[in-house]
């Protein structure tokens, strides 16, 4: 295919005469009001990203798509729901059974946050192996991470919503973590609460926060990945800059443009997703506890703590570092560290080549350390705290954080192959 | 007026600006801010309970509530008090130093008024769980030096039958004894001490 078949595809001409005359004359004048063909073509038709693109590069796609689910779903899961501590749970089960559809809209939506972290974590973890986090990439995983971190916070808010024993005592412990910050951490407790325990002043007041503040400020800083994205250029599977090689026509010879090439791949990708999404919606919306846990089917009883407490399995890594620490102060530091030190990413790494098809061995030793450390604090963030586990979960802590804080080292001295000018693709 | 006062005078009036714009924002968001903190009503709602402990069977403990969080009142038996005496297990604070963790009254070994009669918040210090009552003697789960005590499910910490924490464990201090005073023999007032002394 050649850059000029590619660039005709599709053209302000072709939509032009396809709309006819009237058409042509009415988008004229929208855009003589509002830049709509030039934003379209600015992250569309003319946007250019490799076409060497694999698997792993779907996930961004989908993490819009699940957001798009949420808000959805969380607007009509609101016009039923009442956040006060007397009636949040009862209300929860009213929109199960008496709602129409309601529990259709409802499993859809926490469905939606165990999916929202599944292609959230498959996304970075793209980004780590093909190095998308390096130069000039830095604001663009930053950004990332500040959505990652508001994800956590969204999901945590909408936890507690409905009123369930998991709901009340996660909270308790997740909001007692800032009492660990010295000085003020008593009274920090006391104004995230609002009260002097998790109440109904405090379902009201994340309930403001889960429906109102998080999601516009999730949905700003989306717009400014995006932004950043299309800024900095998509890399690829080869982490080579196709703005490098350029055609007479200013085309990255390498390049693809995303509508319509892209849109109809993660077309499939959708297709794909959604089918498996409403495998689980369907056929499996607990998913065993690990989505919906068994405790938070009985009411919040501030008198009694379930006997196993854990939280949603997104959470379970970072809970088992707190866990493994003996010491208060210390483990909710590490807690906090643990995904802090993913921002330093891009000044971690001192190797020049971003793709892990180039890199040397150590790094993808690493890596692979990393990401099974991940996975095993995850599980074993899921188990009791004995005495075994604790000591197994202090080996994956360690072998965690090694992963960051030798970084610099064992990536200065990484032996690279060399790579290639162009992207690597078989026709 | 030459052309660099000029400049000079615009930049100082643009970082007055900046710097009154700040502090008018600054000011407006005192009250957003206040606004998170417990309000009149909740504040209202933290009066003293009184427990009913006539009824309590030694070796046996009530529940109740103080400003929402779980008050156990637990009548130690003379031979779990002495168990606990002898148990020599490794506390972090045997002593009770730790001033916030319980009115000066209660800062003895038994960590109460009336030995027998332990009043606590059953507040896990390290993250807010409630502990369970683990009474029992080397079960299988917490081994043979268990000597009775509670436990807490979340993050494993121990505590012995006076709510002191277990060395080595994430909890960082005892459990918190609460005020509170004996209005006659079998009841206890919780959230007032006035008066009291062991």
């Amino acid at each position: 295919m050649s850059n000029g078949v590619r660039r005709d595809a599709v053209t302000e001409q072709t939509i032009m005469s396809r709309m006819g005359d009237k058409g042509a004359e009415f988008v004229d004048w929208i855009d003589a009001r509002f830049p709509m063909s030039k934003m379209l073509k600015e992250h569309a038709t003319e946007y250019y990203a490799a076409k060497n693109f694999n698997v792993w590069y779907v996930f961004g796609v989908l993490a819009f798509v699940v957001l798009i689910m949420q808000l959805l779903t969380g607007v009509f899961l609101t016009m039923s729901y009442k956040p006060d501590a007397e009636k949040a749970f009862a209300s929860v089960e009213y929109i199960m059974r008496d709602v129409e559809w309601g529990w259709l809209i409802r499993y859809m939506h926490s469905t939606g946050a165990s999916a929202f972290f599944i292609v959230v974590y498959l996304h970075m973890f793209r980004g780590m192996m093909y190095g998308s986090y390096k130069k000039p990439r830095e604001l663009l995983w930053i950004i990332g991470m500040l959505i990652y971190m508001m994800l956590m916070a969204e999901g945590f808010l909408g936890y507690l919503l409905p009123w369930g024993q998991m709901s009340y005592w996660g909270a308790q412990v997740i909001v007692s973590l800032f009492g660990a910050i010295p000085g003020i951490g008593e009274g920090l407790v006391e104004w995230i609460r609002g009260d002097y325990f998790i109440s109904d002043i405090t379902l009201n007041r994340f309930f403001a926060l889960h429906v109102i503040a998080v999601p516009l400020a999730l949905i700003m800083l989306v717009v400014m990945h995006i932004l950043a994205l299309h800024e900095t250029g998509s890399l690829n599977p080869d982490g080579i800059e196709i703005k490098e090689h350029k055609g007479p026509d200013g085309i990255p010879l390498d390049g693809v443009a995303f509508h319509p090439y892209l849109t109809a791949k993660d077309l499939v990708a959708i297709v794909v997703f959604l089918a498996a999404f409403s495998g689980v919606v369907f056929f499996a919306p607990e998913m065993g506890g690990y989505f919906l846990e068994h405790a938070n089917f009985e009411p919040a009883n501030q008198l009694k703590t379930p006997e196993h407490i854990a939280p949603v399995w997104y959470y379970t890594p970072f809970y088992a570092i707190l866990r493994a620490v003996p010491s208060k102060g210390f483990g909710a530091f590490l807690m906090a560290m643990a995904i802090i030190l993913l921002f330093f990413l891009p000044w971690l790494d001192r190797c020049k080549v971003k793709s892990i098809r180039y890199r040397g061995w150590t790094f993808k030793v690493a890596l692979t350390v990393f990401a099974i450390s991940f996975v095993a604090l995850g599980y074993l963030g899921l188990q009791p705290a004995t005495d075994t586990f604790v000591a197994i979960t202090r080996v994956f802590t360690i072998l965690y954080f090694s992963f960051f804080v030798f970084m610099p080292i064992y990536t200065r001295f990484e032996k690279t192959k060399p790579v290639p000018e162009r992207v690597t693709w078989d026709h | 007026m030459s052309e660099k006062s000029g400049l000079n005078r615009r930049h100082f009036l643009s970082v007055a600006t900046s710097v009154a714009g700040a502090a008018g924002v600054g000011m407006a968001a005192v009250p957003f801010v206040m606004s998170f903190k417990p309000n009149a009503k909740a504040q209202a709602l933290v009066a003293p309970v009184q427990i009913d402990i006539s009824k309590l069977e030694e070796g046996q403990m009530v529940r109740s509530m103080w400003r929402g969080k779980p008050v156990w009142v637990l009548k130690r038996s003379p031979a779990m008090l002495e168990r606990m005496h002898e148990s020599g297990a490794k506390l972090a604070d045997p002593d009770s130093e730790v001033e916030t963790q319980q009115p000066a009254f209660a800062q003895n070994e038994d960590r109460s008024l009336k030995s027998q009669v332990l009043v606590v918040l059953g507040v896990c210090t390290h993250l807010g769980c409630a502990p369970l009552e683990r009474f029992d003697v080397a079960p299988a789960d917490l081994g043979p030096d268990w000597v009775g005590g509670f436990y807490c499910p979340c993050h494993g910490s121990k505590f012995d039958l006076s709510g002191r924490v277990y060395a080595g464990f994430p909890a960082p201090t005892n459990l918190v004894v609460p005020p509170y005073r004996y209005l006659s023999e079998t009841l206890i007032l919780v959230g007032d001490d006035t008066g009291a002394s062991a």
